[in-house]
């Protein structure tokens, strides 16, 4: 066993990124490719890279819906041993202002299911949500590989 | 604009999605098959997602919608061939799509579908099975 190289690890190192910008729903269908081949190329599992892509296309829609569309940086990132990819959807639509209502289960203010944001959160590994009213949503996503 | 093709088969409708789905071709899929369904007078759906990588809230939902939608109107909705990364996906999106009937592959799908069906309204179309007996 080699040793752990303890606090080190802890950090995320970026390696690789893309951005795309989303402003039209057919944009969607190239950015999931695009998140699909950064799995593969990381070697992440079929069931993982399903989640990402599916937690990615819940977000896309949110982008596509409430903000008109925004940009996507897609990366590869590192943490120690692991691998991952990271998402970060950013808008400059109208924001969340309460955003414990809008992360809740079957909580919509459109017609939907109300399971984006909430079922985005549970497909991955690590969600952050930032957003100001008025001015936009950032919305950070990590998938590890083996996650 | 794209489209997805309903072929008519007897009784029945087949739908096999193969490309990849935005959320305006699920949309017009979804009124298309309610409108054959409604013309051609069927008695049964089936849906082929073996080719669909992912299945998110929005396609879940269309799927669930063409479910209902059909039995209103007097048929059964099958969705077959499901790739188990998917399945896995939308029971932890939270999505379980309750009411939609699924069955493992095209084939189990429609005896599936047949068997629900009473035989004589499943003999109304050109049954390719009914034919045969009747030679």
């Amino acid at each position: 066993m080699r040793p752990e190289r303890g606090k080190t690890s802890k950090m995320i190192l970026s390696l690789s990124k893309d951005e795309m910008e989303i402003v039209r729903e057919q944009d969607v269908v190239p950015f999931r490719n695009r998140v699909r081949e950064y799995s593969v190329r990381i070697k992440m599992g079929l069931v993982n890279q399903t989640k990402l892509i599916t937690a990615a296309s819940e977000l896309v829609r949110n982008m596509l819906n409430y903000a008109k569309g925004g940009r996507i940086r897609i990366e590869i990132v590192s943490k120690g041993r692991d691998n991952g990819i990271r998402l970060t959807f950013s808008d400059k639509g109208p924001g969340i202002s309460n955003i414990d209502l809008a992360m809740k289960d079957g909580w919509s203010t459109a017609k939907s299911l109300g399971l984006g944001l909430p079922g985005a959160r549970r497909l991955v590994n690590e969600f952050d949500i930032k957003s100001e009213p008025g001015k936009g949503t950032t919305i950070t996503i990590i998938k590890w590989s083996n996650g | 604009m794209e489209k997805i093709p309903i072929l008519k088969m007897g009784p029945f409708l087949l739908v096999t999605i193969q490309v990849d789905l935005y959320d305006r071709l699920a949309l017009n899929l979804e009124s298309d098959l309610i409108q054959m369904v409604n013309k051609v007078g069927s008695k049964g759906v089936l849906i082929d997602i073996s080719a669909v990588n992912i299945v998110d809230s929005f396609m879940g939902r269309i799927l669930g919608n063409i479910a209902s939608m059909s039995r209103i109107l007097d048929a059964q909705t099958v969705v077959v061939g499901m790739q188990p990364a998917v399945a896995i996906t939308l029971v932890e999106l939270g999505l379980p799509l309750n009411g939609v009937r699924t069955a493992l592959n095209v084939e189990k799908g429609m005896k599936l579908l047949q068997s629900m069906v009473s035989p004589d309204e499943a003999g109304e179309g050109e049954n390719i099975e009914d034919d045969t007996i009747a030679v």
